[in-house]
């Protein structure tokens, strides 16, 4: 049976999830992936060219709210559960890539 | 393995939240006796089930002594007086750790309440303990928690249902009068099904999710679970109704659940659907109960009848792209920049991926891979863009089933409780277990489980009850016409 | 898209005459524009929407991403979205919010809540002062994130030793506008930012800081052969934070391009930073390929879909615009829509001193000179003004009798914006009224009178002495005097020769 993923795409997306995977995992999980990805062929067999997508289940529309601050958080508390702080800052490792 | 030979802790007849509430507003009954009794239990039970991640005696025993002198004052402190109230580990609770079970949030201290656990609270519910859950809510059997697994209190080599085991069990068990789970899948009735507990899931949108740790924010919602159907509806009702902090949150005014508890479902028309009655992989025991659940709403006046809803065959499928889609970006923030758990990198990027791949288990892993795969460049379309046209499909059906029918009718999971460790090797078999819940969510509409019966193995059988959207009070009221009729060795029903 | 040799490759160097700035190629420019809006609060909390102030104190569980937030939109941001994209001429549509996944410190949730094949606003344009139209694709609304500062390797990121975030900024309103690539130069990108920032101020929606960065610029550049009508690979250039930044960019990259191409080299698509030091582009390339942004709607926000009542009632309030206020001044003052002149009025505000000289029926075009120049210069100089229009009409008037000079005329002038008054007033306080009837030659007079002994050179004939009398003349009435005309006066003065 051919797999409906290969174990390079498993990894792309591994890295594009930020989850570092051991070789043993990425077998693992290429395996089960595929066997979901099989299951879920019944679905993309269908011909549902014409229905339109439900992203939710009510249309509702325009929830909006009022430009009126309100009480913000803390500092102290933000802070007290970061895992590094520095000059009132959250502190990270260096970055190494710029923003997209 | 007959009753005999199981270990089972679960709670004979106990006193239903409304009468709690009654009580304690009368000044007829102290809630700190009933805290104290709900503790005792934990004390000597809780050890075997592990509904909870944490105990919350000290704080529980503040609240309920608050709620006491309240009521000496003469202040009503509300409909929940005094009622031991269990919340599942993915309700954020100010100052108290949440953690969905997951070693990525261990010890992280949210710094706001969840507005149901604020309305709750307001209520005057008290506060026994965060409970287990499969980690972030993705599971069927709460065996993904980072913290050990739940135990059905019906039997304790078998699971409590998941992904909110742990509520069910705490209810089953008697530690908390009620709890508050939350269901993507079909993780409230699911679990309230294999508890022999009563477990709905709302309207979508009918109760905030502000506050609520998001898994798929499309499918979650928040419901109760309780040993008897007016209790479920009684926290429903509390916990329902717009909320200012979640767009997704119905406005307007809405009728009560509990509105129709209580009348006979004369007249009612009632549909059984076919592609769930005697589908594969259903246990015939379980039909069995599904039959006479069916017969026995027919001879309290229902018109009761099979209806094809033919989508619902994709339901799992449409799951299995929709929910792990949104919840790969849901999960993204797990990050280890800003809380909870941070594992070391010489950069940014090291750090990321040794954090997540520390932080979470095998099931979110696998979910997350799955997830981003579905929304991937060039998979879009095939999968998770197909996904949310079978749900349109789904709607559809469902639409034209209640053309002819007031509810419907399906057993709430395929077998009874299955044992610790028997579907954990297979990632599929686990998730054929939500076949029969699986579309209410994708739809948007409420559903309850109610205990209905045992299966063979003398384990608690769950009968659901569909109805539409804000259908509520109709389906409140069969499920309890359901429960009054339920044969008398239904564990934990109320008398 | 095939990279061909130019046509005329001896040519094809950067800096080289010809036709275009490098010589046979044409440069191709686009750019994106992320306007901050004004709003008390963030785009989907109530947390204050403020600059500058201490890090971390303006968060909350929604801006921050904590586990079970949620967010709900700013009304008062859509309204500026939707005054923005009428002022741009685009169609304000039902539009829908969308997931941009990626995983960056800055970002609190990664991901970015913002608009992807449905935006709110769509295919609009704008007039630059030249009356060139640049294509507008889309206007849409998305969330900022927060500012990270990087430590150690002299603040730049990729020599540092580690970072630290403030999520102040974080959830702040943004607008992004998307041009098309109808850009041919720097300076026509430059303009279009100068008109792009006055249109968003004259919404009310921006303050237009760039250097506070409630605006943002970035830039997508290409080059093709002169005539050509396909585009070439293009690069998007980032971290110009002012004009000149832009500018200097713009021409840089373009340069390299061409180099590339005349080279025989192909140009790469990627992402280029602008360093300001060094000024030139680096590739931005790092171990990752192309992000995946995996969009899909946000499930957690309903469709948006403003009324026609709304999208009417916000273009009937809509203050005139700088291109409508360019038409206005042109005609006032008689002169065509592209002239300079124009653009400066209306640039600095002045539009009503042209509007007032119009009115009172005075010579436009002088009119438009006097703001255009000296009223600008001043402003230029002294920072503010305070010129009160029908003193400004009244002087315009003095020097189209020629009651004035022109040169006393600009010194009025530059005494009423500094001190405001009645220019008639100030004339006569500085001199410059007895001037008009015959006090020159009284003047005159008194200085041939005073030096005879120059006088006699002069007369017989020494044009050097010219210089020493006007001189004189201008001495004797306190600089003020119309010198071509004290020097006719001279001449006539000495007779024939």
């Amino acid at each position: 049976m051919a797999q409906r993923i290969s174990k390079n795409e498993v990894a792309h997306v591994a890295r594009l999830a930020r989850l570092a995977l051991s070789e043993e995992e990425l077998e693992r999980y290429t395996t089960q992936l595929a066997t979901v990805l099989e299951h879920a062929a019944d679905i993309a067999s269908l011909d549902i060219e014409g229905v339109p997508p439900t992203a939710h289940p009510f249309p509702l529309v325009n929830v909006l709210r009022e430009d009126v601050p309100r009480p913000c958080l803390g500092r102290d508390e933000v802070l007290s559960q970061a895992p590094e702080v520095e000059a009132d800052r959250f502190r990270i490792p260096r970055i190494l890539g710029e923003a997209p | 393995m007959s009753a005999g030979d199981r270990r089972s802790v679960a709670a004979g007849h106990t006193r239903p939240a409304a009468q709690i509430a009654a009580a304690v507003r009368a000044g007829e009954l102290s809630a700190s006796t009933v805290i104290e009794d709900h503790l005792e239990r934990i004390a000597q039970h809780e050890a075997d089930v592990h509904a909870f991640n944490l105990v919350m005696a000290d704080a529980a025993r503040a609240r309920a002594g608050q709620i006491d002198r309240l009521v000496a004052n003469g202040t009503d402190p509300g409909p929940l007086a005094g009622v031991p109230v269990a919340l599942k580990d993915l309700l954020c609770t100010r100052g108290v750790p949440t953690t969905c079970s997951s070693r990525i949030l261990a010890g992280w201290l949210p710094p706001y309440d969840a507005t149901v656990v604020r309305r709750l609270h307001d209520a005057g519910a008290v506060f026994v303990g965060k409970t287990n859950m499969d980690e972030f809510a993705m599971g069927s059997s709460t065996e993904h928690s980072a913290f050990g697994p739940t135990h059905n209190p019906h039997d304790l080599s078998r699971v409590p249902g998941g992904s909110s085991g742990g509520s069910a069990a705490a209810v089953a068990a008697g530690f908390s009068t009620v709890a508050l789970g939350t269901d993507t899948g079909g993780s409230i009735r699911q679990p309230a099904s294999l508890c022999g507990v009563v477990g709905a899931k709302p309207t979508y949108g009918l109760v905030s999710r502000y506050g609520l740790v998001a898994f798929a924010s499309s499918l979650d919602q928040v419901g109760p679970f309780a040993a008897n159907v007016a209790d479920a509806a009684l926290v429903l009702d509390v916990i329902s109704g717009y909320d200012e902090f979640d767009s997704t949150s119905l406005p307007g005014a809405h009728p009560s659940a509990a509105s129709l508890v209580g009348r006979e479902p004369d007249g009612l028309r009632v549909g059984v659907i076919a592609e769930l009655a005697g589908a594969e992989g259903i246990a015939p025991d379980v039909a069995a109960r599904l039959r006479e659940a069916a017969d026995a709403l027919s001879a309290s006046g229902a018109r009761v009848a099979e209806i094809s809803v033919p989508s619902v065959r994709y339901g799992l499928s449409a799951y299995y792209l929709v929910a792990p889609a949104e919840a790969s970006s849901n999960l993204a923030r797990y990050d280890g920049v800003r809380y909870g758990l941070r594992v070391p990198g010489d950069d940014i990027t090291e750090m990321y991926m040794a954090t997540r791949a520390a932080g979470f288990g095998a099931e979110v892993k696998r979910r997350i891979m799955l997830g981003t795969y579905a929304l991937s460049a060039g998979y879009y379309d095939a999968y998770y863009g197909k996904a949310q046209k079978v749900r349109t499909l789904i709607i559809r059906d469902f639409e034209e089933a209640y053309r002819s029918c007031d509810v419907l009718l399906s057993p709430t999971s395929p077998t009874t409780a299955f044992e610790l460790g028997s579907k954990t090797s297979d990632p599929i078999t686990m998730y054929l277990s939500d076949v029969c819940t699986i579309s209410s969510n994708l739809a948007g509409h409420p559903a309850i489980s109610v205990p209905f019966g045992t299966g063979d193995d003398g384990l608690p059988v769950g009968i659901q009850v569909l109805a539409p959207a804000l259908g509520e009070p109709v389906m409140f009221q069969v499920a309890a016409a359901l429960e009054a009729a339920a044969p008398q060795s239904a564990p934990g029903g109320a008398r | 898209m095939s990279q061909q040799s130019p046509l005329n490759a001896s040519s094809a160097t950067p800096g080289a005459t010809g036709a275009g700035p490098t010589g046979g190629w044409e440069t191709v420019i686009g750019l994106e524009v992320h306007c901050e809006l004004r709003t008390e609060t963030k785009l989907f909390c109530g947390c204050r929407n403020a600059f500058g102030d201490e890090p971390n104190t303006n968060v909350c569980p929604v801006c921050l991403g904590l586990p079970g937030s949620l967010p709900v939109l700013n009304k008062q941001a859509v309204e500026y979205a939707i005054r923005i994209g009428t002022a741009l001429h685009c169609r304000v549509q039902p539009s829908i919010f969308h997931r941009k996944n990626y995983f960056y410190p800055d970002m609190p949730k990664d991901f970015q809540i913002s608009q992807y094949d449905v935006p709110i606003n769509a295919d609009g344009w704008l007039e630059l002062p030249s009356g060139k139209r640049i294509g507008i694709v889309r206007a849409h609304m998305e969330e900022d994130t927060g500012k990270t500062t990087h430590v150690g390797g002299g603040g730049r990121i990729h020599q540092a030793a580690h970072s630290l975030v403030d999520y102040n900024r974080a959830g702040v309103p943004l607008v992004e506008i998307v041009s098309e690539p109808d850009m041919r130069s720097a300076e026509e990108a430059r303009d279009y930012v100068e008109e792009l920032r006055a249109i968003l101020v004259a919404t009310g929606a921006s303050d237009g800081k760039m250097e506070e960065g409630s605006l943002r610029v970035d830039c997508n550049v290409s080059v093709r052969p002169e005539g050509s009508t396909t585009f070439w690979t293009r690069c998007e250039i980032k971290n110009m934070n002012s004009l000149r930044s832009l500018g200097r960019a713009i021409v840089y990259e373009a340069a390299r391009q061409v180099e590339l191409l005349a080279g025989g080299d192909r140009v790469v698509q990627e992402t280029r930073h602008w360093d300001e030091a060094d000024g030139s582009t680096h590739s931005m390339r790092s171990k990752e390929e192309a992000f995946d942004y995996r969009y899909f709607p946000e499930p957690d926000l309903v469709t948006l879909k403003p009324s026609e009542e709304w999208v009417d009632a916000v273009k009937a309030s809509l203050p005139v615009l700088p291109a409508e206020r360019r038409a206005r001044v042109a005609a006032a003052a008689g002169v065509p829509s592209s002239s300079e002149a124009v653009a400066t009025v209306v640039r600095l505000d002045l539009d009503h001193l042209v509007a007032a000289a119009a009115a009172a029926m005075v010579d436009g075009r002088l009119a438009l000179r006097r703001v255009a120049n000296e009223v600008a210069g001043e402003l230029a100089d002294a920072g503010s003004y305070d010129l009160d229009p029908e003193a400004f009409v009244g002087l315009v008037q003095m020097e189209e009798r020629g009651d004035l000079t022109s040169a006393q005329a600009r010194t009025v002038l530059k005494a009423l914006v500094a001190h405001g008054g009645d220019p008639a007033v100030i004339a006569a306080g500085l001199g410059f009224r007895a001037l008009a009837a015959g006090a020159l030659a009284e003047a005159l007079d008194q200085v041939i009178a005073a030096n005879p002994r120059e006088w006699v050179r002069y007369s017989e004939g020494d044009d050097k002495l010219t210089g020493f009398f006007i001189g004189k003349v201008k001495a004797a009435t306190g600089g003020n005097a119309d010198l071509r005309h004290a020097t006719e006066l001279l001449r006539q003065r000495r007779g024939p020769h």
